[in-house]
């Protein structure tokens, strides 16, 4: 059987692995971190663009507006959150209708529908939140906003589910060519024998591609900065705002989460570290004060958390997709915004190209269907009591922000892949993701996931390997 | 000579004690609670040392102790010693002594609360 | 299911106000705690220095909370475990979940909110770097320490003097950590002298006054914390920052008011205390809606809460057996002078058949004031202080007498005199 290793299990990786296992392959997914959504997929916008962004022609432009028309079906059928929210551009100026109006004709030539510009009071109508220093807007009925790790473990699942195996903790170091045809993939030490390559390490994708590729490629990692306010202030914007880039900067987004946060972000600074994701008191106060000017109400009292993700931006400054120079490896390369809302018709295209040049069969027990948590918080009154009923675990309370019950923590870490860690129950969970930050829930968290994991607490971390959270017991007690 | 903050009410005067020939000089202090403080810091200070230990087998899994009345502030890390390798099987009643005369101080670590079977 | 009163919390609040209910003579009460035991935060406070004020001796925390369990286990007062209650209605309809019940829709004729505050984390104080292990809420660590016999780190730099900080330093030296500074803000400590004395000057622990964290650093686990001192507007002076190599950042930086029922319930919170703003009687603008204990305000002695409770239990007696007029005319206490809030906010208009205690909290540390009530441009009590601070709350107790004249004034404050 022909065989396939996916580099990295981010949005690209795991949609890729998914649409693979779609035909007869051996697919596995080698990923560096210890879960799925670890890097640029778990600290991003969420947004699903409309698409008048990318310039016309460019791949940016092609699988924007094809995977953003995936998402409500594909939503529903992964069981992962999705709301079409709408979107605007805020133009704050007259000079700046012009651009406006070109944006507006890049999104009709990219096939964009309902697009149009609206004045400042119509956009104050839509949300009264909204600067009274806005002068018109561009409004793109079909934007939408996806909860991004959800979607990628929403994939992942469904991957495994058919099949496809995911290895973690297993950071590739090369790609070799076989002059018989084929790959070796060698990680940690360990050669992997197979016949194709996807390559989706996302701002690491240019360092696999330069060990086999004689084209060259450079990635930079990009940092964008995040806060996240409480959801009693989700009231600020229903729509996501945008703000039309001026010879200032790009602006920053104001957009609610599909959990009913309000998100404010991204800045962009180009880093030599492509995998610091600290945050700076710079760039935090950067992205506060450009997103006041949408959204004059905002206050520092609003936030509940801060995060940073890291952009692969291509010297290209277009994705990079298809076979590259060395036959049976496939890069996914470059993909920034809008990689979130292209990932499905990448997916589906990549694995296109790979059926067809591998001649594969249609997977004949392939089950496009994958069922999430049960999330007690969004149940009704009915729901919660008959799921108490069948499985008691659900009528305790683990993390009283965000109303997360054990039922859902130990689904979490018996799902495949499954969380084992902190951060991976909460991607998974919503468990810690609330206004105390975990507070409350960490040590109870940590009881659960060693339980069911047959693990010591002071094992538990909070994001693998050199992240465990305790450092021994009291008393100088021996573990 | 000493400097210290008073601990008996919010005003936290800062105080100096100086030894002299017939017993200790207080100043900066602006009550006489303040002087009987700074004078029992310079001849006895005590503390009242609080931990837990471990216990099996019961609704809590440590239980919280205290020596029963202060010791000597110079024997709180012997006594917190005391404790090392102490575990406790429930039940536990508040009051149980944990580790009996800590740190040869005289004083008991008791139990702080009550830890069921279960 | 129907009860006459329902208290959500069986913390230090809800315990008190369970008793001050069943002792004015209301049989049927519920309390709802969401932990497998009673005594709330209590039970990880294992430190003594409770109770001095209602039981002249010095308890530690779950000694405290276990008088008050006794009491309540000896009036047969009913309480459910493991409950989390996870919403509460306009008309008085408590939800909750546990194990057992399954899901249990509760009408009462009165509810108690006694779900006490949580920390403030991280996010909301803005502190940039990196996202590693090692970051812990104070009393996240207290209850890692205290109740599970696990340490959240070897050497650590704690953010905030507020007691738990000062509490969790003394605590975690005793465990053979090595606590390398407390890092203040402010240039005064909100946490009690006696705390600053025998939890940081007995260990010999630096506390640095008006000074921040402004970095964060470490890949998997904290690996090191950079400080620098502020200037008066409170902005950091990168220049003179410093770096500490620790692996665990305790945040002691102040409590919040857990009211996510009460803003369901619709009910008006207070943009200073982030509490409910109640009356005399700690009824809270929704009728037959009660708020007592670090749920109304964050308060520094357990003594106070659990006096401030039992008030509100008996109140809430009163009202289901009709015995307080609901929906009359209410009065406004205004504030002035550096007293930054008063509880309770408001009075009945009416005759007043006892006194009323005013609790407030004042903006700034002062001297040689007298904090008093105005009642129409008179002072109709009040009493001097040698000195204020925002670490301790002030009280002030009126007679009926005085409460009665607070109660038929147009316009009524509380404030500082400063002489």
């Amino acid at each position: 059987m022909t065989r396939i290793i996916v580099i990295g299990a981010g949005v690209i990786g795991c949609s890729v692995a998914r649409e693979l296992a779609a035909f007869d392959a051996e697919v596995f997914v080698f990923e560096k971190g210890n879960d799925v959504a670890v890097g640029t997929s778990k600290a991003n916008s969420g947004i699903v663009h409309a698409g008048f962004d990318a310039h016309p022609g460019s791949n940016k432009a092609k699988f924007n507006v094809a995977g953003a028309k995936l998402f409500p079906a594909l939503s529903k059928e992964l069981d992962f959150p999705y709301k079409n929210n709408g979107a605007m551009v805020l133009n704050f100026s007259p000079e700046g209708t012009d651009k406006l109006k070109e944006l507006l004709a890049q999104g009709a030539e990219n096939g964009v529908e309902g697009l149009r510009i609206i004045s400042g009071d119509e956009a104050r109508e839509l949300e009264p939140e909204v600067s009274k220093d806005v002068y018109n807007a561009l409004y793109a009925p079909t934007s939408g906003i996806v909860g991004p790790y959800e979607m990628t473990i929403a994939y992942a699942e469904n991957a495994a589910a058919n099949g496809v195996k995911f290895c973690f903790n297993r950071k590739v170091d090369s790609v070799v060519k076989k002059p018989s045809g084929g790959f070796i993939v060698k990680a940690d030490g360990k050669d992997y024998d197979c016949d194709a390559v996807v390559n989706c390490a996302g701002v690491h994708a240019d360092d696999v591609n330069n060990t086999v590729c004689r084209q060259k490629e450079k990635i930079i990692a990009r940092k964008g900065e995040y806060m996240l306010l409480d959801k009693s202030y989700g009231y600020l914007t229903y729509c996501t705002l945008f703000q039309l880039p001026t010879a200032m900067g790009k602006g920053v987004l104001v957009s609610p989460t599909v959990h009913g946060n309000i998100i404010v972000g991204p800045t962009a600074d180009d880093v030599p570290d492509k995998d610091n994701t600290d945050t700076t008191v710079d760039g935090l106060n950067k992205a506060f004060k450009l997103a006041s000017v949408s959204v004059p109400a905002l206050t520092k009292r609003m936030i509940i958390t801060q995060f940073s993700g890291i952009r692969a931006h291509s010297e290209k400054n277009d994705f990079t997709i298809g076979e590259s120079d060395t036959e049976g490896l496939f890069n996914a390369l470059g993909i920034e915004s809008p990689g979130l809302t292209s990932a499905p018709a990448v997916a589906k295209y990549l694995s296109g190209l790979i059926a067809e040049k591998y001649n594969l069969e249609k997977n004949p027990s392939f089950n496009p269907k994958r069922e999430g948590i049960k999330q007690f918080s969004s149940m009704t009154d009915k729901e919660r009591e008959e799921i108490i009923r069948k499985n008691p675990l659900y009528g305790k309370v683990v993390c009283r922000c965000e109303v997360v019950t054990e039922g859902e923590i130990v689904d979490a870490i018996h799902r495949v892949p499954g969380a084992v860690d902190l951060d991976g129950l909460k991607r998974r969970t919503r468990a810690g993701m609330g206004r105390c930050q975990a507070g409350f829930c960490t040590p109870r968290l940590m009881e659960i996931l060693a339980r069911e994991t047959g693990r010591k607490m002071t094992e538990i971390s909070k994001k693998g390997t050199g992240s465990e959270l305790l450092v021994g017991k009291t008393k100088g007690e021996k573990l | 000579m000493r400097e210290m903050i008073c601990i008996c009410c919010p005003m936290g005067c800062r105080m100096t004690v100086e030894k002299t020939a017939d017993g200790y000089l207080v100043t900066g202090n602006t009550c006489p609670r303040g002087k009987a403080y700074a004078i029992d810091e310079m001849t006895a200070p005590k503390r009242m040392v609080t931990s837990s230990v471990p216990v099996d087998g019961g609704n809590f899994k440590m239980v919280s102790v205290k020596t029963a009345v202060s010791i000597p502030k110079e024997l709180i890390f012997k006594a917190l010693d005391s404790l090392k390798g102490v575990r406790m099987t429930a039940p536990v009643k508040e009051g149980d002594v944990v580790v009996k005369n800590t740190a040869g101080s005289g004083v008991d670590f008791i139990a702080t609360r009550n830890v069921d079977k279960c | 299911m129907k009860r006459n009163l329902v208290i959500i919390g069986g913390g230090p609040a809800g315990l008190a106000a369970a008793i001050g209910a069943y002792d004015e003579g209301e049989r049927d009460i519920l309390i709802l705690e969401r932990e497998p035991n009673l005594g709330g935060i209590l039970n990880q406070c294992i430190h003594n220095g409770f109770g001095l004020h209602t039981f002249k001796e010095e308890l530690t925390g779950p000694e405290y909370a276990s008088r008050f369990i006794r009491e309540v286990k000896a009036r047969n007062i009913e309480y459910k475990l493991n409950t989390t209650v996870i919403k509460l209605s306009g008309e008085k309809r408590v939800t909750a979940v546990n194990e057992t019940d399954g899901l249990m829709n509760i009408d009462a004729r009165a509810v108690i909110l006694a779900c006490g505050c949580r920390e403030r984390p991280r996010g909301a104080i803005n502190i940039a770097g990196c996202r590693s292990a090692g970051i812990f809420s104070a009393g996240t660590a207290q209850k890692l320490v205290n109740m599970e016999g696990y340490m959240p780190g070897k050497e650590v730099v704690i953010l905030g003097s507020g007691d738990i900080g000062l509490i969790m330093a003394r605590r975690m030296t005793s465990e053979g950590a090595v606590v390398k500074a407390v890092v203040e803000l402010m240039p005064y400590s909100s946490g009690l002298n006696r705390n600053i004395v025998q939890c940081l000057n007995d260990f010999n622990i630096p506390l640095k006054f008006s000074h921040t964290v402004v970095d964060i650093k470490g890949n998997g686990r904290v690996k090191s914390v950079v400080i620098a001192p502020v200037d008066e507007k409170l902005n950091p002076i990168m220049d003179k920052a410093e770096e500490i190599s620790c692996d665990c950042l305790l945040l002691s930086v102040g409590l919040l008011p857990e009211n996510e029922l009460a803003k369901q319930a619709g009910i008006a919170l207070s943009p200073v205390t982030g509490g409910a703003e109640v009356d005399e009687n700690m009824m809270t603008l929704s009728d037959g809606v009660f708020e007592c204990g670090n749920v109304l305000h964050v308060h520094d002695l357990v003594d106070f809460v659990s006096e401030e409770s039992a008030h509100a239990g008996k109140c809430a007696a009163r009202y289901i057996a009709g015995k307080i007029e609901s929906g009359s005319e209410r009065i406004k206490i205004g504030t002035f002078g550096g007293v930054r809030y008063c509880v309770p906010e408001y009075v009945y208009r009416g005759k007043a058949s006892e006194g009323i205690g005013l609790k407030m909290r004042v903006n700034n540390v002062y001297r040689k004031v007298r904090i008093k009530v105005v009642a129409d441009g008179v002072e109709i009590a009040g009493k001097n202080k040698q000195i204020v601070t925002p670490g301790e709350m002030e009280t002030l107790s009126l007679t009926a007498e005085q409460a009665d004249k607070l109660k038929n004034a147009s316009d009524v404050s509380v404030g500082l005199e400063v002489k």
